[in-house]
């Protein structure tokens, strides 16, 4: 088997199955790619060079024995560095857990593991999933491999820059308020945000608990679902997961059919604000869809305006409380202590010093919002918006199947372009956000590049909790027939490091 | 001139309560006695070396989560049952945030305006002039939340955080699950304050006991009280009020409220102003120190626990647990005081030393209940009192009991030598039978050597003997009195007097 690093995940795990290839060579192709690309891409953190190698050779010896391993076995994964992986450097992109190294796997990388799925590092990501560039990333920004000097969407920068560089066919991301689907847009790639509690949170250091959700992504639509259910399900571990089967998402990703689903265009999602670009692959995928037999229908979501306005506080106030940990005494790093001071100028010397200016941004409007005096009209206000974006949703769901809307309202912006706006920054999550607040699922899948500037868009698909096999059976859909029209996936047309 | 902190010279307790009017509050943590912590699997023993007993989840590492231990939740909603509470249909956890360095997370999960239990009451009864009295003490809440580490604060003089030259911290305790109980405030007791607080606090621990949800060992901190308390002049609006941690036992119960009856009352007699503020019992002097000012109250940016989901009781579940209630010690003592035919001002008595199970369980081992009562609540309340301790810590069980009534029934001890195996057996000076051979304990019977005794006490006292001799037979205690001394009081007193009047010839009148 040639070009091993090119393969989609199905297409090495059968090989490998078969013997065709040892998971040895294949790990081993994908440690060379990381070693030739990664100084430009800056996808990982680290790279578990010894571990990956050790995983690979364990999966070669028990096929040689005859062994049935599960569908994924022996091919390669980046890990966002946000999930704790036991005695490897965890930092969530963050200076001030510097050194650190968890004693404990997170759920996710236990079930990876007892997949046989071959961890090869943790990736890159902004400081505590707080972003949407990587550019907040204590260690330097991730690259998009479509233009180096562009961004690769954030907070998962770097797991779906490792995608779109062939640095592996697998990633895990954790998505909040896009972090997930909106990378994958900016890089050409699929990534799932699964229902809230379908994957376990156990193990991934909280951003904002209500809205966290780790989830697969890959550059197929068949090789997410295939990561998906490797790593969903139950967790007794996690009192947010849902004690409940994995929806069937490899058998729709599968079956691939619209033909007579209802799919509703948010009409709040799209048209001023947009890109050309954008906008226009948008609507010819729906055009695509419409072909394939769906049946296209407009819907409102009115509340949808105030997601952004509701996230922005409930984020930062749960973000406040989970990252109060990291006060220097117990891991991680520790500024100032010089034998005189008081704990509490130890604690305070030591946020100062390894948090970054995103993080204690939104570390001060939580700490605000949930004040005395304020509570109730941020937090418990933004509590009622959340409420009423649930019911826009189920409201619509009682009349389509799945909603979509762009990913993202542009295509890669530039490396430094909107550091310094942070509203302009967070537009970027617009139509990724109000999933989040609703618990729902979503996918974000590359439907063509933006004619004016040649880069990837990312289309969004929706579905109500629990009903995740919805995405995939649209998503593959969509994506067979784009991959016919254009006889390759679009991430081949990516340039060449 | 004024002072805000207080005075040296306290106010006396009676002149405190003549112009003011107390009204206290009382806040109870309890430790669930619970196998294993709120949040994991860790183990809740005491004692262990520390950081022996932690994981991910209680040393709150990045990325852990807790799970609800579901005793733990059954435990509060009996306690709420027991304390005549409603059970909330729905309730949830919420984050108490603030930065210590005990706490792993730097926030505390507890409840905040949804608890678990609220609005019920415990009945107390007091002893006052007019008879027993029952005073209903209400019940704001009980909630569910977690203890924090334990931190030892070396060097500096005080013990305390600030002046140490370095602190340690051990996480064994952190995450174990603890209950906060909250009275209303209670009003109206006026003199009788300290013992309705010390009678709450006895009749908490002895539900809790029934309950069997805790060891509520207050000497080890299973069970911890914060007294809040205020003085209002009758007719004003209330006070302002000091909360006094640190208040360990039943007697710094009463004692804490005493003396902060007496130090606001001083301090307003003065015109001073009472301070909100934290005050640290301490049970040496008996009196309390200013800690932190609560004047600008902390801002603990309370919301509900994202990583819990709320806790929504089945109603069957709670009739189930409401139906396996025990016997509680109220009802209990409505029982008992039929079974050993005491005056209820008996019973509280008792109950108020916290001899009630002591002596039941020393009348299940055979002892009568006439004896049990005698040597719990005389002898041994005596000696706990004078060194300010609880009946229980004393090294003295039921079974020592019995051996020793067994021992005078069969003539080898008698009261006054009894008293001295229970000095030896608090002493630590090994078993009954060890202390009575140690210490040469044995009543006298040989009648040789009392007559011999006798004898010399006669010869002694020529007067007494002519005395009794001639029929005077109320001297003879002289002389029983000095056989007992010559004796060292391990002889039998009836037996020496009868043996005397045989000698003389004398007839008992």
């Amino acid at each position: 088997m040639s070009d091993l690093i090119r393969q989609p995940a199905a297409v090495l795990a059968a090989a490998i199955a078969s013997r065709e290839v040892t998971a040895v060579e294949v790990t081993q192709a994908h440690l060379d790619r990381i070693t030739t690309v990664d100084e430009q891409v800056h996808a990982f953190l680290h790279v578990t060079t010894e571990s990956a190698l050790a995983q690979a050779r364990s999966v070669d010896l028990r096929i040689a024995a005859g062994e049935q391993l599960g569908p994924l076995a022996g091919v390669p994964l980046a890990l966002k560095d946000v999930l704790a992986m036991k005695g490897e450097p965890t930092t969530a992109g963050s200076r001030i857990l510097e050194g650190w190294r968890p004693p404990y796997d997170s759920t996710v990388v236990e079930r990876l593991r007892a997949a046989d799925i071959v961890i090869l590092g943790k990736t890159n990501m902004d400081e505590f999933a707080m972003g949407s560039s990587t550019e907040h990333s204590a260690y330097g920004p991730t690259h998009n491999p479509w233009d180096l000097d562009r961004i690769p969407g954030g907070s998962g920068g770097g797991s779906a820059a490792a995608l779109a560089a062939f640095e592996a066919p697998l990633a895990i991301g954790t998505d909040t308020g896009g972090s997930i689907r909106q990378p994958a847009s900016v890089t050409g790639t699929v990534g799932v945000k699964p229902t809230y509690g379908g994957v376990s949170r156990y193990g991934q250091i909280a951003l904002a608990s209500s809205l966290d959700q780790p989830g697969p992504c890959a550059r197929t639509v068949l090789d997410t679902a295939l990561l998906h259910a490797a790593i969903g399900g139950h967790d007794p571990m996690d009192s947010t997961s849902i004690d409940a089967p994995v929806p069937g998402v490899v058998e729709a990703a599968r079956r691939a059919d619209v033909q007579g689903m209802r799919i509703g265009v948010v009409k709040e999602l799209g048209g001023d604000g947009y890109q050309a670009g954008v906008a226009q692959r948008y609507a010819e995928a729906l055009e695509v869809l419409q072909g394939l037999g769906a049946e296209i229908v407009e819907v409102s979501c009115p509340h949808m305006e105030y997601a952004l306005g509701a996230y922005y506080l409930i984020l930062p106030s749960e973000a406040s409380s989970n990252l109060a940990r990291f006060d220097g005494m117990r891991y991680g790093l520790r500024a100032g202590d010089d034998g005189q001071r008081s704990v509490e100028q130890v604690m305070s010397i030591t946020r100062e010093a390894g948090f970054g200016s995103e993080v204690k941004r939104r570390i001060i409007l939580g700490t605000y919002a949930l004040s005395s005096g304020y509570y109730d009209a941020y937090y418990a206000q933004a509590q009622r918006i959340r409420t009423l974006i649930t019911r826009d949703f189920d409201a619509a769901f009682a009349k389509v199947d799945v909603l979509v809307s762009p990913t993202a309202p542009t295509t890669a912006f530039r490396l430094g372009e909107k550091l310094d706006d942070p509203i302009a920054m967070y537009l970027n999550d617009v139509a990724t956000i109000p999933v989040n607040l609703a618990g729902i699922c979503a996918m974000s899948l590359p439907v063509g590049l933006a004619p004016e500037d040649g880069l990837p868009v990312g289309f969004q698909i929706m579905a109500p909790a629990m009903a995740d096999e919805r995405l995939y059976l649209a998503g593959a859909a969509l994506e067979a027939a784009l991959v016919d029209e254009w006889g390759h996936h679009l991430i081949e047309e990516a340039p060449a490091l | 001139m004024t002072t805000t902190a207080g005075t040296d010279v306290y106010l006396p307790f009676e002149d405190a309560i003549e112009r003011y009017e107390p009204i206290f509050g009382i806040e109870t943590h309890v430790e669930l006695g619970t196998r294993s912590k709120m949040w994991c699997g860790c183990s809740t023993a005491f004692g262990a070396e520390a950081n022996t007993h932690v994981c991910p989840v209680c040393l709150g590492l990045p990325g852990s989560m807790p799970v609800v231990n579901r005793t733990a939740v059954e435990s509060t909603i009996r306690i709420g049952l027991a304390l005549n509470c409603t059970i909330a249909d729905w309730c949830r956890f919420a984050r108490k945030n603030y930065f210590y360095p005990d706490m792993p997370k730097d926030y505390q999960i507890s409840q905040y305006d949804e608890p678990l239990c609220f609005d019920g009451y415990l009945d107390v009864t007091v002893a006052t002039e007019d008879g027993p009295t029952v005073v209903r003490v209400e019940i704001e809440r009980v909630h569910m939340e977690e203890d924090t580490g334990k931190l030892t604060h070396a060097g500096g003089s005080t013990g305390r955080i600030h002046g140490a030259d370095y602190s340690l911290v051990d996480y064994n305790r952190a995450g174990i699950p603890l209950i906060e109980i909250v009275t209303k405030p209670v009003l109206g007791t006026g003199a009788l304050a300290p013992e309705v607080a010390r009678a709450y606090v006895s009749e908490l621990r002895d539900v809790m006991r029934a309950l069997g949800v805790s060891d509520v060992r207050m000497e080890e901190g299973s069970m911890r009280c914060d007294v809040n308390l205020s003085l209002n002049r009758p007719g004003d609006g209330w006070g302002t009020r000091s909360e006094t941690k640190n208040v360990n036992s039943l007697r710094s119960v009463e004692r804490a409220v005493r003396s902060e009856i007496q130090r606001q009352a001083s301090v307003l007699d003065s015109g001073g102003r009472v301070v909100q503020e934290t005050r640290h019992f301490n049970e040496d002097t008996g009196r309390s120190t200013s800690g932190r000012s609560k004047e600008q109250a902390e801002d603990y940016r309370y919301f509900p626990e994202p990583d819990l989901m709320p806790v929504a009781p089945d109603r069957e579940w709670v009739e189930q647990l409401r139906a396996g209630l025990p016997e509680l010690p109220s009802v209990k003592r409505a029982r008992l005081m039929g079974e050993w035919q005491i005056s209820e001002f008996e019973l509280q008595t008792l109950a108020n030393a916290g001899a009630i199970d002591l002596v039941e369980a020393t009348i299940a081992i055979g002892v009568e209940p006439s004896a049990a009562r005698k040597w719990w609540t005389g002898e041994l309340l005596r000696v706990a009192n004078d060194r300010g301790l609880e009946l229980e810590s004393l090294k003295v069980t039921p079974a020592d009991i019995k051996h020793v009534e067994q021992l005078i029934a069969g003539g080898a001890l008698n009261d006054k030598l009894a008293r001295q195996v229970f000095e030896g057996l608090i002493a630590g000076e090994g078993a009954v039978d060890e202390i009575v051979a140690k210490r040469g304990l044995a009543v006298v019977s040989d009648d040789g050597a009392l007559l011999a005794a006798i004898d010399e006490a006669l010869a002694a006292q020529p007067d007494v003997a002519e005395k009794i001799r001639s029929g005077k037979v109320q001297a003879a205690g002289a002389i029983v009195g000095a056989v007992m001394k010559a004796t060292r009081g391990q002889a039998d007193a009836a037996k020496v007097r009868s043996l005397l009047l045989e000698r003389l010839g004398v007839d008992e009148q």
